[in-house]
């Protein structure tokens, strides 16, 4: 056969192979094209009679036109083969809007959610986190803070007793781990301090439980303005408001002199608290100057070191963020409220990813 | 504290706004609780008077008045009261009233039958007293040309209410209000008008102050008044102890209150006459008893200090007068007294004897013990004005002089602390506005404190002082010190974060709460550890501190199922507690799971949670935080509380003595007990403080990866064991053989029944082994799997099932 020849079965089967086959018939033009007789594979038996100079060219023709008819019958059992598993799949639908596997998803508490917000905020400012014990005896929760046994400030820390001597106590405040870390290590002190804390009331905006976290930073040369500044980063970083209006106003502690309470500008809007804004004030933390007899009390030196401390209720700072009204719920495990004010796992509050979503 | 503005005035020249001296008060630490009217909408109670009344048809007790309010017809009310009688002039509430004492509304009302317009008040009723016998009774010769007139009418100005902190004695009088604010420059404190009075007698009542050990009573002044008349206190007297909230009773007790109030100066009037010969400052003797003017009787311990005479005890000294030397109506002659008692001896008298009363709120904090002879001389000034009198001269007896402390302030220590700079002469005025003798040596200041101050002990209470007179605003608002000492978190710290949110992640709720909890639920889970009392418990209920961490979670984990939720998961992390010293507690993360998995779900087939969900969550929570699941070993001896099949205790390593972690199905026997309904109930807990820190940092573990690209194999076995052969040691003897080539045992299989002994199971493995060195040849992995047979076969007695 000569090459025109060749070229005409070419067309001819290219065109056999363009209208809808079966797999088959496709099978079967194979068979025709490249079978032991087939009509391409006898072509290239006729190599060898060809002269030198013409079995070269022929050879290269045939070669692409046998390719050119290969790549078409792939094509074709391909799209054949595509169409089947389409047509088949058709079958298998299913109806994907009947509900998914079960999975459960857990909640972090909103305290424990807050208590990371509050370390992560303090992180960014160098404070490291301190803990003490909730069982504390009588001298680290009163008399080394400077409330000897006949202060009246006594009174107004409702406390639970372990012994009757009231020598061993559930802590009051979150203090007494100013007293521990000072006690145990050597100035200056840049800490924060969260855990439960007890007193023996109980009502609606006070519960026998509850959280602090204490702060505290002593070095040589820190004063009341960097405790403004502190408390201003914080509660502007824990509300996530750019502006907030702060108020310091005289107060009494006895472990700090001179000492402060915070109150913080919000405003109500459609009965909810709008921190920042408005003309009503929220008292929201105590804080101070740490007096120079706590430092004495705990071997700091206060002819040298300075510097303040603080006390935040944690479950109200909550409280305020989320909208949560009543203090009890916090610990009443009720299934539903857990469920809702909880937080994902996954929801790390961190400087980078932000701290609430 | 409460006093009115116009009271303030007395003390303070100021043409400052109501508004703004509140505003003041706070900014000076004189935190303004409320300012408001001692009661709002008064204005609908009306002087009134009952022109008839008839027996209610249907009530025995009840009468029908016609009321006459001042306006054309009377008004019909229903009354109870045994006084309401034709003729009598009383207080008339409209409908609509808010009535002060219990804040409620008054509506037309039908009362058998009657309707009734409105109400007729008793003293109680309106706050006035606590009178609450009949309905108010008014004096016709005050109020019978006032019918249909307010009858709060005067008494609408506004009561300031103040929080004093424990450290402000001296702002428990208003004069010490006035002086903070005259300091902080809201106005000019006054002088106190005292009229020169004329001390002819003397004072006949021979008073001594015993020397004994712990003197509660360093002065005490006296004076003498004969032939007072007791009586009603006049009207601007009246509305001063009203607006102080409380109930007037003659004047000489109203006076001696007034004075208390006005200057904080507590002072106490016997009746002269009452006294047997001599008065007597000394300690008590256990056993004495006298009855105080509360009507109660109290029995005294040793060592109180007492004011008695002859007979006995008239009174606890600062504390409360007794009922023997009481002031009467017609109390002729009295002794007026103006003491100091010590803070710390008032304190533990009131504190044992549990009482509490103005004046001893007064001398616990610290009250000016200069200031007996002005209390002497305002108070007998005032008596005798009001109800005649003569004076006798004063008679002050002291054991100490009371001399005023010094401080030396060295005037950079304000800056220092506060960051900011007043000028020296401005500071030398404050202290001086609030009674500071000051003189100036270079930078220093020579300083006397008022002795109505017991606060200021030191340099750092007058940089406060200074501070809080200037203003807290002036402070300077610095940007934050970002420098760091030590990381955040420590690992102990980390780790609790870490498994907190872990948990959370295996589909718990977290709760908090409670760190005490019911001894009789305590008591289920405590095993062997000691039972904490709680001395005082807020509730009988809430007795203990927790032994477990199961207590509260049960106990919450049934008012959920009460609820209608039935599957529930809880966790808590938080202290469990072992003993009552400080530090003797461990942090616990305990969890709890009940009712099923795949309730209700189409495609997944339901079943009761069982101790396998448990060990998932425990192993999986463990290994993500970064320990090692190949070593750990499970025993099954675990606290009783657990069912005892179906339990077990997590062990980081085979040899560690402690577990780290228990798993299991809760007793049902406490399920029982608890009265929980739930198809299965199961938990778990891990024990932080016992999670040792054997973590090989990420990065070290990160840089050293190793693998395998030779061709694995997978080899089936299934053995015949003992029924009660444990897997974990089945696993163990296998993976010893050969740790670089066995790579993996997995267990799929556990059968019992037909073809097997009757006390024997088997067990059917699939192992993976691989070479790190070479492709492993069929005689390799022939030799292995014989070795894996006989060894298992030698070392458990196992038979290879064929």
């Amino acid at each position: 056969m000569n090459m025109p020849d060749i070229k005409k079965i070419k067309d001819e089967y290219l065109n056999k192979l363009d209208i809808d086959l079966n797999i088959e018939s496709v099978n079967q033009i194979k068979t025709e094209l490249f079978g032991k007789n087939g009509k391409i594979s006898n072509s290239f038996k006729t190599l060898g009679s060809l002269p030198t100079d013409e079995r070269k060219k022929f050879a290269s023709d045939l070669n692409s036109i046998k390719d050119e008819l290969q790549e078409k019958i792939d094509f074709k059992l391909q799209e054949i083969e595509t169409k089947e598993i389409n047509s088949k799949l058709e079958n298998e639908k299913v109806d994907v809007t009947l509900p998914e596997r079960e999975f459960s998803r857990g909640k972090i508490h909103p305290v424990s959610q807050v208590i990371d917000e509050i370390s992560s905020i303090f992180s960014e400012i160098g404070f490291s986190v301190e803990e003490g014990p909730d069982i504390e005896n009588e001298h680290n929760n009163f008399t080394a803070l400077n409330t000897p046994d006949n202060h009246p400030a006594r009174d107004m820390h409702d406390t639970f007793y372990l012994d009757n001597n009231k020598e061993l106590l559930l802590r009051t405040h979150t203090s007494p781990v100013q007293v521990r870390t000072m006690l145990n290590g050597k100035p200056p002190f840049k800490i924060i301090a969260p855990g439960r804390t007890y007193r023996s009331d109980s009502d609606q905006t006070h519960s026998p439980m509850f959280h602090q976290v204490e702060g505290l930073h002593i070095d040589k040369d820190i004063n009341m303005g960097h405790l403004k500044g502190c408390l201003n980063y914080f509660i502007k970083s824990f509300f996530e408001v750019d502006k907030i209006k702060m108020r310091f106003r005289p107060s009494h502690f006895p472990f700090t002199e001179p000492s402060a309470e915070v109150d913080i500008g919000y405003e109500m809007k459609d009965g909810k608290i709008v921190i920042g804004e408005g003309d009503k004030w929220l008292e929201i933390l105590g804080c101070g100057m740490v007096h120079p007899n706590v430092l004495k009390n705990v071997k700091v030196n206060p002819d040298i070191y300075q510097g303040y401390a603080f006390g935040i209720g944690i479950d109200r700072l909550g409280m305020l963020k989320y909208g949560i009204n009543d203090l009890r719920a916090f610990f009443e495990s009720d299934y539903r409220w857990l469920n809702h004010f909880g937080f994902d796992p996954l929801d790390v509050p961190s400087n980078y990813r932000g701290l609430s979503r | 504290m409460k006093f009115t503005i116009s009271w303030l005035k007395e003390h303070l020249d100021t043409k400052k706004k109501d508004k703004e001296l509140i505003e003041k008060l706070t900014d000076v630490g004189l935190e303004v609780e409320s300012f408001n009217k001692i009661s709002s909408d008064l204005d609908s109670f009306k002087v009134a008077k009952i022109v008839n009344a008839e027996q209610h048809p249907n009530a025995d007790r009840l009468r029908i008045c016609d009321v006459d309010i001042g306006e054309q017809n009377t008004v019909k009310v229903v009354c109870g009261a045994p006084n309401a009688k034709k003729d009598l002039l009383t207080v008339y509430a409209g409908p609509g009233s808010i009535i002060p004492k219990n804040n409620m509304k008054l509506s037309i009302s039908k009362i058998r039958g009657v309707t009734s317009y409105g109400m007729l008040c008793s003293e109680s009723e309106l706050n006035l007293s606590e009178e609450s016998e009949g309905i108010t009774d008014l004096k016709p010769d005050n109020y019978s040309d006032k019918i249909g007139k307010n009858f709060f009418k005067n008494n609408t100005e506004k009561v300031v209410d103040l929080s004093i902190t424990p450290n402000r004695p001296d702002c428990l009088g208003v004069r010490g209000v006035a002086r903070d604010l005259a300091a902080a420059g809201a106005g000019k404190l006054k002088k106190i008008s005292l009229k020169n009075i004329k001390k002819n007698t003397s004072q006949k009542i021979k008073v001594s102050i015993i020397k004994d050990k712990n003197q509660g009573c360093t002065v005490f002044g006296s004076c003498l008044i004969e032939g007072v008349t007791n009586k009603e206190s006049p009207q601007w007297l009246k509305e001063k102890i009203l607006s102080l909230g409380q109930k007037p009773i003659s004047a000489i007790v109203d006076i001696t209150n007034y004075v208390m109030f006005d200057l904080n100066r507590p002072m106490h009037a016997y009746d002269a006459d009452k006294i047997d010969k001599e008065i007597i400052v000394r300690n008590s003797k256990k056993g004495e008893t006298f009855e105080a003017l509360d009507n109660k009787e109290y029995k005294l311990d040793d060592d109180m200090c007492v004011i008695s005479d002859k007979s006995g005890v008239l009174g606890l000294g600062g504390i409360i007068g007794g009922t023997r030397s009481g002031t009467e109506i017609n109390t002729q002659n009295i002794l007026l007294e103006s003491a100091y008692f010590l803070s710390r001896s008032i304190r533990k008298t009131s504190k044992l004897l549990n009482i509490d009363t103005d004046a001893k709120f007064r001398f616990e904090r610290g009250i000016d013990p200069q200031s007996i002879e002005l209390g002497l001389r305002k108070a007998a000034q005032l008596i005798s004005e009001i109800c005649g009198g003569k004076i006798s001269k004063f008679d002050v007896q002291k054991i100490d002089n009371h001399e005023k402390n010094k401080i030396k302030f060295n005037i950079s220590l304000f800056e220092k602390i506060t960051g900011f700079k007043v000028k020296d002469y401005e500071i030398i005025k404050i202290l001086t506005d609030l009674g500071f003798e000051v003189s100036k040596k270079k930078l220093e200041l020579d300083l006397k404190i008022p002795s109505w101050r017991p606060d200021i002990t030191q340099p750092i209470d007058v940089v406060e002082e200074i501070v809080r007179i200037k203003g807290y605003e002036n402070i300077e608002t610095l940007n934050p010190e970002k420098n760091r000492i030590k990381d955040t978190l420590n690992k102990q710290q980390k780790l609790f974060h870490f498994l907190q949110r872990s948990v959370a992640s295996k589909g718990y709720f977290e709760t908090v709460t409670w760190s005490f909890t019911d001894s009789k639920i305590n008591n289920l889970f405590k095993e062997n550890l000691k039972e904490i009392k709680i001395v005082n418990p807020i509730s009988s209920d809430l007795d203990v501190l927790r032994n477990s961490i199961f207590s509260n979670l049960t106990f919450y984990l049934k008012k959920n199922l009460d609820r209608g939720f039935k599957d529930i998961s809880l966790f808590e992390i938080g202290p469990i507690f072992i003993d009552k010293k400080p530090g003797e507690q461990l942090t616990v993360i305990g969890a709890i799971k009940s009712g099923k998995i795949a309730r209700l779900n189409w495609n997944e087939k339901d079943r009761v949670v069982d101790v396998f969900d448990m060990k998932k969550d425990v192993v999986q929570t463990l290994v993500e935080a970064g320990y090692n699941g190949q070593s750990f070993f499970i025993r099954d001896k675990s606290p009783s509380y657990y069912h005892p099949g179906k339990v077990g205790s997590v062990y980081l390593d085979k040899d560690d003595i402690e577990p780290v972690a228990y798993f299991g199905e809760i007793h049902p026997n406490i399920i029982k007990k608890l009265d929980i309904k739930t198809e299965g109930l199961v938990g778990f807990e891990i024990y932080l403080d016992r999670l040792k820190d054997n973590k090989i940092k990420l990065k070290d573990l990160k840089s050293n990866f190793e693998y395998s690209d030779y061709q694995k194999s997978e080899r089936d076995f299934a053995f015949v064991v003992d029924k009660n052969f444990k897997a974990q040691d089945l696993i163990e003897i296998i993976s010893s053989i050969d740790k670089n080539l066995i790579r993996s045992i997995k267990i799929f299989d556990i059968y019992e029944g037909e073809n097997i002994p009757q006390d024997k199971k088997s067990i059917a493995l699939n192992i993976t082994i691989q070479s790190s060195e070479k492709t492993l040849e069929e005689s390799d992995l022939e030799k292995i799997n014989k070795l894996i047979i006989s060894t298992v076969e030698t070392k458990s007695g196992a038979k290879i099932r064929s």
